[in-house]
């Protein structure tokens, strides 16, 4: 399988590509039009702050490879809100192709933000989640959330019902690390690359 | 519901793990990598590597040991011990740590909080407190493994990190390290009711109840052990299922 991590200024990509490593899969690490359009699947990482990481996307003329994308791909954290219409962080338009908003989570009584560590996440729709248990543990390190919408394939509690993962059509996101969520992590991976 | 982590330390030394009792009769205790897979089956939430290793050329392995880790686990870790620079952060955040703890030198060089939260984001970030509860009834902050005493108070001192840019306190209390009579309830609690970011206790679980009492009375977000672990007095297994048992929210 050809696959291709999107290489951008956002990301803690080696630990997407030892997660691959672990799952007997390579990838190249690319920013090269031709190599991503001419993947089997691209994962779309990123940690860090939205607007400064859809910046370096735009820098490179990576936004515009992006939305052509015909192959499955999935956007890992900020991958993921970036994939969405709007991030209230620094109030930035991002790539548009789920049109989802990105929010800030509230600070209320009792709850920390970021969310840092595993919640677990529900209302499990799509093939991502195959022989993935409901209310299986996934590891989290966020602010900023997807709303709930039509798009949600993946419900999680923090304060607020949010997305935990979204779809539409070929573009997946998870909001939380699957490469660092144990073996729940791993199947969700191995799931994508059985797309 | 966000869990309570479970968090098995491992103390390194010239890239082997290295178990002993507040670091004398240190003996080996085996692949540090092999350790922590098996940690990690077992249902630790996340791990920390502490490396005591003294001199600088020998600590060139901890970036291979930690490569080698990043390539085994697939649940977060924690790297620490010793590290002065941004450039030693940089290092072993390539390598694979997810996080990195800082301790003596960013008590000395507060800059370097900020320094890594602006490079790789304040997620990676945790500020390690030793801190000890003198007659005076308040808890200072102590450098060098415990050695050096200073005038900080301790709340101040995290309070003052959280506003650079440090993501989650870790918080051993030497009052009670080793002692296995519980962890500090009062100043944990303390930090954790006050601080926005996540405060790891240690020091002193000796018992489940003790892991109980530190999330119930003391709000923890996480509880790290060393040789509770090692020396299998727990099993984390168990542990979770205890918790579980008291209506504390943990990943089983």
């Amino acid at each position: 399988m050809n696959l291709a991590i999107i290489k951008y200024n956002a990301g803690n990509i080696q630990s997407v590509l030892n997660a691959l490593d672990r799952l007997g899969y390579n990838a190249i690490v690319t920013d090269e039009r031709d190599k991503i359009l001419g993947a089997d699947k691209v994962i779309f990482p990123g940690v860090g702050e939205a607007s400064s990481a859809m910046k370096s996307l735009q820098d490179n003329g990576l936004d515009s490879i992006i939305k052509e994308l015909k192959q499955p791909v999935l956007g890992i954290c900020v991958g993921m809100q970036l994939l969405c219409q709007h991030s209230e962080e620094n109030d930035i338009d991002c790539l548009g192709i789920v049109p989802v908003k990105v929010r800030k989570f509230q600070a209320l009584e009792g709850l920390k933000v970021p969310q840092v560590g595993w919640n677990n996440i529900y209302n499990l729709k799509s093939a991502l989640f195959k022989d993935v248990d409901n209310n299986s543990f996934v590891y989290n390190v966020h602010s900023y959330y997807a709303e709930d919408s039509a798009y949600t394939i993946a419900s999680c509690d923090y304060g607020i019902t949010y997305a935990a993962a979204v779809q539409k059509d070929n573009f997946y996101g998870v909001q939380f690390h699957t490469e660092k969520s144990a073996r729940t992590g791993d199947k969700i991976i191995q799931n994508f690359l059985n797309l | 519901m966000l869990t309570r982590r479970i968090i098995p330390c491992l103390d390194i030394k010239d890239g082997r793990t290295v178990k002993g009792t507040n670091f004398v009769n240190l003996r080996d205790a085996g692949d540090p990598v092999e350790l922590a897979a098996n940690y990690a089956l077992q249902g630790a939430d996340e791990l920390v590597f502490l490396d005591i290793t003294a001199t600088v050329e020998k600590r060139k392995t901890l970036a291979e040991l930690v490569k080698r880790i990043a390539h085994t686990i697939n649940i977060p870790f924690t790297v620490g011990g010793g590290i002065k620079t941004v450039e030693d952060v940089q290092v072993l955040l390539q390598s694979g740590a997810d996080k990195i703890s800082i301790n003596t030198a960013a008590f000395h060089n507060p800059g370097i909080i900020s320094g890594i939260a602006n490079m790789a984001g304040s997620q990676c970030v945790v500020l390690a407190i030793d801190t000890r509860k003198e007659d005076d009834g308040e808890w200072y902050v102590y450098l060098n493994g415990g050695r050096t005493k200073t005038d900080m108070l301790c709340y101040d001192w995290a309070s003052k990190a959280v506003d650079l840019g440090a993501g989650e306190i870790l918080l051993t209390s030497m009052n009670h390290d080793g002692t296995k009579q519980g962890f500090a309830l009062d100043i944990t609690k303390r930090l954790s009711e006050s601080l926005p970011v996540p405060v790891i206790a240690s020091g002193g679980g000796g018992t489940m109840e003790h892991f109980a009492d530190v999330f119930i009375k003391a709000k923890a977000d996480a509880a790290l052990a060393a040789s509770v672990f090692h020396f299998k007095e727990i099993e984390i297994p168990d542990l979770k299922e205890y918790l579980r048992e008291q209506n504390i929210p943990v990943r089983i």
